[in-house]
């Protein structure tokens, strides 16, 4: 599953990702490394972007962005 | 003695600055770039060094101009040591950058700011272990409230004299092999960069340092292939990958070892959000905050506006009672010169002023990148993002500010479009011509009808536009920093740069043009300015008498309707022009190009170039509007 299926206030682990290049760099320096557990803090309405919590920081990533990223439900 | 301070966006580093730096700070570029960074001179132990804050990059990499720019500036010889700022809060993120300093081996000391914060959040940093991993010393401040600064700068004049490096950091074995051989291939090989940085910059790909070897020893390219090719298959993923990861694990590690995580305290900071972001109430705050941040500036600009236009006035009639023959060469150019002068005192600077701290405030509590997050959705359907919408409000009070905002926006293309669109938006002066004659002579419903009109204009235009420049970017990945209150200093220094950046590079060309279009007038071309705009004026039907108001309203967009009553030799409108005529007028205006002063600031925003782009469009786009204008105004009456 992608980040996208998650609904709000779920955590997951985000287990891989594909963007390209930059994309890529932006997303590990902001903390969204393999590995790491994320969750969905709200989403913007519209089709708008998500805020995520990634270790007590907000990150907001666009919905195209985030169909990119592939989580793990953490038990 | 140079100092560079480095660190992440939103790690507190021009507060930091701003607590040393005086108001002599000047900005400047690198060369060639649009990169900026600033400096400043700071006495420290008696002795005056320069300290320069380079602009906030989450990393080394070189993906963006930016960071090419900091990675060339502190290699160069021109910083004796580097000041490394990190988020106490965040530590794990801002280490990343800090093994790519390490990497680069230079005189470094880190500064670990924000220690109010990492406390709130129960965050304990062992400040002895972390000196000690990475071989520079590391002080703890909280530059918002100045602690720390003192001992700070004091250490760093120290390690800048002793030249001290810090420790170089040491990946896995089997990157190290690599590493090792490409090392001793490169031997002989002259860079800026150490030998060790050189290879590990090789193995990641970058283009520039690969160019620059390959000129020294050209046979490296055939053994970096190699290399590349056998790390992929160890490892599963490509080198740059591989770097990056070590990178960011050596980071996770050593942040591990030195934070001790206590009890978060929860405030009501991280409770704003849930009503500052929610589906419905979000809307609501976001529409009150801007409205309220617009009708301040627009408030404050309107006080000072009238008494301060009233005092020029006066001096101007006082100026031409001065002289016998007031009409004369010397009267005329000296009342240019006070109109040039007034027009920056009196009508840029009072809503610039308010506007340009307002904007300082929203972006030190955080807001703007909250604005982004809302209003995402709806800027995508001008194929814009969500920051583009702050422009296009600011621009309603004058395009000047609005143009300057754009700055918070990194993509280039981004830029241009907005920047083009905001123009459009109807300001304050342009806001006096559509009541001067259409709210006026045919009623405020017809005035209103133009505003909607310019609205539904300005989002086609921007459709078109984005079609044109397709987007690139792949999204919004947007850091959301955590609200803060804003120290006065931080706030009314950053607008002081920007307000003298207007005075000293602005202003002095609105002068000199206010003066250039006194001469024209003076030598009476008045007749050969008509010729050259009547195919326009005959186009849109309108007069050959409109030619010079409409070339001396690009100086000040008001000028088009006072010089509209002087050029057709009455102020009383509906003697003069059609209904149709005041409607195709007012609607070439609302839209041509824009003002001297907002063509200036787009020149030192965008360049030269993205200026004549956008007076021609806005001349396109102001003379097809007119048409439709013309043509709806025909049906009307």
């Amino acid at each position: 599953m992608n980040l996208l299926d998650l609904p709000k206030g779920k955590s997951a682990r985000i287990i891989d990702y594909r963007g390209g290049r930059n994309v890529d760099f932006k997303l590990r320096q902001l903390g969204l490394t393999p590995g790491r557990t994320v969750k969905v803090l709200r989403y913007a309405p519209l089709g708008g972007p998500l805020m995520l919590d990634v270790e007590g920081r907000s990150v907001a990533l666009g919905r195209g962005i985030a169909a990119r990223v592939q989580v793990k439900v953490s038990k | 003695m140079r100092i560079a301070l480095i660190g992440q966006p939103n790690c507190g580093k021009s507060t930091l600055f701003n607590q040393v730096a005086g108001y002599k700070a000047e900005t400047g570029n690198f060369s060639g770039t649009t990169v900026t960074f600033t400096e400043s001179k700071v006495r420290v132990l008696g002795n005056v060094i320069d300290v320069v804050d380079l602009p906030g990059t989450y990393s080394l990499a070189g993906t963006n101009p930016a960071e090419r720019e900091v990675i060339k500036y502190l290699t160069s010889n021109a910083v004796d040591v580097v000041i490394n700022v990190l988020d106490a809060s965040y530590l794990s993120y801002g280490l990343g950058m800090t093994v790519e300093l390490l990497e680069l081996g230079v005189p470094m000391v880190v500064a670990l700011n924000m220690m109010d914060e990492a406390d709130r959040l129960g965050i304990r940093v062992d400040v002895e272990k972390l000196k000690d991993f990475i071989g520079a010393p590391v002080i703890p401040t909280i530059a918002s409230k100045g602690r720390g600064i003192q001992p700070l700068f004091v250490t760093t004049y120290h390690i800048g004299q002793e030249k001290k490096l810090p420790i170089q950091p040491i990946y896995s074995a089997d990157l190290e092999r690599y590493l090792s051989s490409l090392i001793h291939d490169l031997a002989g090989v002259e860079s800026n960069l150490n030998q060790r940085e050189v290879a590990i910059k090789l193995l990641e790909g970058d283009q520039e340092i690969l160019k620059d070897v390959l000129q020294q020893k050209p046979d490296i390219e055939q053994k970096l292939e190699t290399y590349n090719k056998s790390l992929k298959l160890d490892r599963g993923q490509s080198p740059e990958w591989v770097i990056n990861s070590e990178r960011i694990g050596l980071a996770d590690k050593l942040a591990k070892q030195v934070i001790q995580q206590g009890k978060r305290r929860i405030t009501f900071r991280e409770k704003l959000d849930d009503v500052l972001l929610h589906p419905l109430f979000g809307y609501v705050f976001l529409v009150l905050i801007l409205f309220g941040f617009f009708q301040l500036v627009y408030t404050i600009g309107g006080v000072l506006e009238a008494p301060l236009m009233e005092l020029f006035e006066k001096l101007e009639v006082w100026i031409l009672s001065l002289f016998t023959n007031d009409s004369g060469f010397f009267p005329q150019i000296t009342v240019a010169l006070v109109q040039g002068v007034s027009g920056g005192v009196a009508i840029v600077l009072p809503y610039l002023v308010p506007f340009l701290l307002g904007l300082g405030l929203l972006e030190d509590v955080g807001y703007l990148p909250r604005v982004a997050f809302l209003m995402d959705a709806v800027m995508h359907k001008l194929g814009l993002h969500g920051k583009s919408i702050v422009p296009f409000i600011l621009g309603f009070g004058c395009n000047v500010p609005a143009i300057m905002s754009t700055r918070i926006l990194e993509d280039k293309r981004e830029r241009f479009i907005s920047a083009a669109l905001s123009t459009m938006v109807p300001c304050a002066a342009r806001l006096a011509v559509v009541f001067g004659l259409v709210a006026y002579y045919l009623g405020p419903v017809l005035a209103l009808g133009i505003y909607l009109f310019d609205l539904f204009v300005i989002a086609l235009t921007g459709k078109l536009l984005s079609k044109l420049v397709p987007d690139e970017s792949p999204g919004l990945i947007l850091e959301m920093p955590v609200y803060r209150i804003p120290t006065f200093r931080t706030v009314s220094s950053k607008a002081w740069w920007r307000i003298r950046e207007f005075i000293v590079e602005a202003w002095p060309l609105l002068i000199v043009g206010s003066v250039v279009l006194s001469i024209f007038n003076y030598l009476d071309i008045a007749v050969y300015l008509n010729t050259l705009v009547r195919p326009l004026s005959w186009l849109l039907g309108l007069p050959s008498q409109v030619g010079v108001p409409l070339i001396f309203g690009v100086l000040r967009k008001e000028l088009s309707l006072v010089m509209l009553g002087q050029a057709l030799g009455s102020m009383d409108f509906n003697m003069v022009l059609t209904p149709v005529q005041m409607i195709t007028y007012t609607v070439f205006v609302v839209f041509y190009i824009p003002c001297l002063a907002t063509m200036i600031v787009i020149k030192k925003e965008l360049g030269a170039k993205m200026m004549w782009q956008i007076a021609g469009l806005t001349t396109l786009v102001a003379t097809l509007a007119g048409l439709v204008a013309r043509g709806f105004a025909m049906i009307i009456f």
